[in-house]
């Protein structure tokens, strides 16, 4: 039940909080400025470790006797084929020794957090759908969670096996999508139409079940949008038969390879310390060996009633973070599969009517449930007051939603912890004192999608 | 030498011009069929029968687009890189024989024509000659654009070039031990016939190292992948020719398949007997046209295995490629070389010790 721990109601004002040109002249002219964003050559020691690494920046050691022509700056990105999106590195590069890096967003920054203030509940989900848009239905579920943790509500089993089933299919497919697109950043680019391939198969599950390919805003707060589509079985045993034919297909391509091996074996190292130093979740961290999965850790949707095992590497480099992802692939399946063979019967969203409209054929015999239906489509339904913080494992790390309400039908607040976020703050570390092949196949590994970074 | 003669040479470099072009056309359309099924894909299909005008399409959709030029570009080298690219493409072909010759009589005079641009005594070393000029327009290109992806992929091009071409190099004397001359028509006259009936008497059999090595070195050579890091997509955007567009960019396309055919003709004419191949006892026409059929089922052949590495292998990084070079080709090629010398010593002259 509620505690009563909630935040007293913040008042809604609108403060300025733009600074001026007048307020801080610096701040202004340079932000803004692209051009102003360059590396500078002098760092001091502590700007150092915080860039490479304790690792790397112990050997830096700026050489006076290299000219300014034998180093130089590279803009990678916004616009280049391998950087996923529009992300941009800054990389100094000595020859093709990449000495350091920084990373710049924004370039693809919509304001979804603050648009959420703006919808209703109901409504959030074709929001925070658009984030992470390659594994859209961790976006809705968590929203979906943190939601009816402020709203205290029962969500039926059906409801819960239909989310836990939804949404280790999309791992699954953003996992494809995250080895299809790192073996064409290695430059494997089979690999990158196979990966495509065995995805099709669970997009065109999720059309039949959400009506989309992405962007489904299925999992709503109370359960789910719709039930499984009749003769969802033989989609699951389809899946669950053709995917790992698919995964052996990639293991015969690349597991062994020894090209594959060179370009990936000890490239991008990042320690456990280091992970957890910078928040950095998911593949990456389970590939130094850290078996931090939040599936296990902080159970949600009942994922606990299923057997699963977490895929953890030893030595954090690009090759393990490709292990964990067929790992996981496989791993997720067989969590599908277990949902498929037990999925419990009943409805497929709460039965509490603040929530959830009433059913179609209500609304055509009472007049009180077409005004229901109406208010809670127009007005919404009201949240009480309080914060929630709610976490789930996405296929890229801990993606969490933090939401203040002050008792509308709209969140005060709305803040995603976004996985792809944290996670691209380790690659300085796993890029320094690499070489430029190895910082893309690198960015591929971390597999940030960069509308889930700047949201 | 009256005007027929002169005219038969024009006629000769017309045809390996004409031949190389349609060759390209065909080759990148084939490639792009051939890398589609292996991917799960269709490929061109809408322009011309099974999409064989892509090619055609795709040139002349190069040739009407702008040619834009950088600010910073060193103006002279910059335009001059794309024709540089093409000039030694096209020569090496004039050396490889596609068949056996035949006899005209033009001018009152009996001519024995052969299907050889020209057969220099020098062949084999023209050949090394012109494949390691090929590289100056690449670093040319990679240094004049003013850019610094297109520098980062010259500056590979200039190691890459050098590390594979010593390796090329000392693959091929063994051929030129067994044949004993470096003319490329009489190595192939020297690998006619069969060994028993059955093994034809091709290089590679005796000197399947040698060809091993010379295929990964013109892979390399040719900057196809897994060796395409002068161009790599991913990594320096387009390498080489990220700031070329419109038909200069065309003339570097071009150029690569133009290699590619290259270099595969000369595998097959130097490791593979060239145009040699069984003729059932033909004459006349049919026994003329059949080895030229070989020739280029051979080439052929090889380009496919050039197009199936590329659907298959990740590319490898620069350091590498340096490693493979200089650590495993040239020191197999090496030991190769004095092995084969010492075989072809004792066919030659005897063993030491009888």
């Amino acid at each position: 039940m509620a505690e009563d721990t909630r935040a007293p109601k913040p008042a809604r004002e609108h403060r300025d909080v733009w600074i001026t040109a007048e307020e801080a002249p610096d701040w202004m002219s340079h932000s803004t400025d692209e051009g102003a964003q360059t590396m500078r050559l002098d760092e001091s020691q502590q700007r150092l470790v915080e860039q490479m690494g304790v690792r790397v920046a112990d050997d830096y050691v700026l050489d006076d006797q290299i000219s300014e022509d034998e180093r130089m700056i590279i803009n990678m990105g916004p616009q280049h084929p391998s950087t996923h999106g529009v992300m941009r590195l800054q990389i100094e590069l000595e020859g093709e020794i990449v000495r350091r890096v920084k990373p710049i967003i924004g370039y693809l920054h919509t304001g979804m957090e603050k648009t959420g203030e703006s919808l209703m509940y109901m409504q959030g989900g074709t929001n925070v759908t658009r984030m992470d848009y390659i594994a859209p239905l961790f976006n809705e579920l968590v929203f979906a969670l943190a939601t009816e943790k402020l709203l205290e509500v029962e969500i039926p089993p059906r409801a819960q096996a239909i989310r836990i089933l939804m949404t280790e299919l999309n791992r699954v497919a953003s996992h494809l999508v995250s080895l299809a697109t790192q073996g064409m950043d290695v430059g494997a680019l089979s690999m990158m139409l196979y990966g495509f391939r065995e995805r099709e198969l669970i997009l065109a599950f999720f059309e039949k079940t959400t009506g989309l390919r992405m962007n489904h805003n299925y999992i709503r707060a109370g359960g789910v949008a719709a039930d499984l589509p009749d003769g969802w079985e033989e989609d699951i045993a389809e899946i669950v038969e053709k995917i790992p034919i698919g995964v052996a297909d990639y293991e015969d391509l690349l597991k062994a390879n020894p090209i594959w091996e060179g370009r990936t074996r000890g490239v991008g190292v990042i320690s456990a310390e280091e992970c957890l130093a910078y928040g950095i979740t998911g593949p990456p961290l389970r590939a130094t060996g850290v078996d931090l999965d939040l599936r296990k850790s902080q159970p949600y949707s009942g994922i606990e009633q299923y057997e699963f095992d977490v895929a953890v590497g030893s030595n954090g480099d690009v090759y393990d973070r490709y292990r964990i992802r067929v790992q996981e692939i496989l791993q997720s399946l067989r969590i599908v599969q277990q949902v498929a063979n037990r999925m419990p019967a009943g409805d497929y969203r709460t039965d509490d009517r603040k929530v959830t409209p009433p059913p179609r054929k209500r609304i055509d015999e009472s007049m009180e449930a077409l005004i229901h239906h109406f208010k809670l489509f127009t007005e919404g339904f009201k949240v009480p007051e309080g914060e929630a913080y709610v976490a789930i494992e996405s296929p890229r790390g801990e993606i969490g939603c933090y939401i203040v309400s002050d008792g509308s039908a709209k969140p005060y607040r709305m803040h995603i912890r976004a996985p792809s976020f944290a996670n691209l703050q380790g690659l300085p570390i796993m890029l320094a004192d690499s070489l430029v092949a190895d910082s893309v196949a690198t960015i591929a590994s971390v597999d940030a999608v960069m509308g889930d970074v700047d949201r | 030498m009256d005007g027929w003669d002169v005219a038969i040479v024009l006629v000769k470099v017309v045809v390996v011009f004409a031949l190389l072009l349609v060759a390209t056309i065909l080759l990148v359309w084939i490639e792009r069929k051939v890398v589609a099924d292996m991917q799960n894909r269709i490929g061109p299909e809408r322009a011309g029968p099974w999409g064989m005008l892509q090619t055609l399409a795709d040139g002349l959709k190069l040739l009407f687009k702008e040619q834009i030029r950088p600010n910073k570009a060193e103006v002279g080298m910059y335009l001059l890189a794309p024709v540089l690219t093409l000039i030694p493409a096209f020569l090496i072909f004039m050396v490889v024989p596609i068949g056996p010759s035949f006899t005209v009589t033009l001018g009152g005079i009996e001519r024995e024509i052969s299907m050889q641009g020209t057969d220099l005594n020098i062949g084999l070393l023209f050949i090394l000659a012109m494949s390691s000029l090929a590289v100056y327009a690449v670093v040319l290109a990679g240094w004049s654009s003013g850019s610094k992806y297109p520098l980062l992929g010259g500056v590979r091009a200039t190691a890459q070039a050098i590390s594979y071409e010593a390796a090329m190099g000392l693959a091929l004397v063994p051929v030129v031990f067994y044949a004993g001359t470096l003319s490329i028509s009489e190595i192939v006259a020297s690998q006619a016939g069969t060994w028993g009936g059955i093994i034809p008497r091709w290089n590679i059999v005796p000197l399947f190292v040698s060809f091993v090595i010379f295929f990964i070195s013109i892979i390399a050579e040719t900057n196809r992948a897994p060796f395409d890091l002068v161009e790599a997509e991913q990594e320096i955007v387009g390498g080489f020719h990220t700031e070329y567009s419109g038909f200069r960019f065309a003339c570097f396309f071009l150029a690569e398949y133009i290699n590619m055919f290259n270099m595969s003709a000369i595998a097959a004419t130097l490791f593979l007997g060239g145009w040699n191949g069984p003729t059932f006892g033909l004459t006349g026409f049919f026994a003329w046209v059949l080895p030229i059929i070989y020739f280029f089922i051979k080439t052929f052949a090889l380009i496919f295995i050039f197009m199936w590495v590329r659907a298959t292998l990740p590319r490898l990084r620069y350091d590498q490629l340096m490693q493979l070079g200089w650590k495993r080709l040239i020191p197999a090629a090496l030991a190769w070389l004095v092995l084969s010398a010492f075989v072809v010593g004792i066919r030659q002259f005897g063993a030491p010790w009888s």
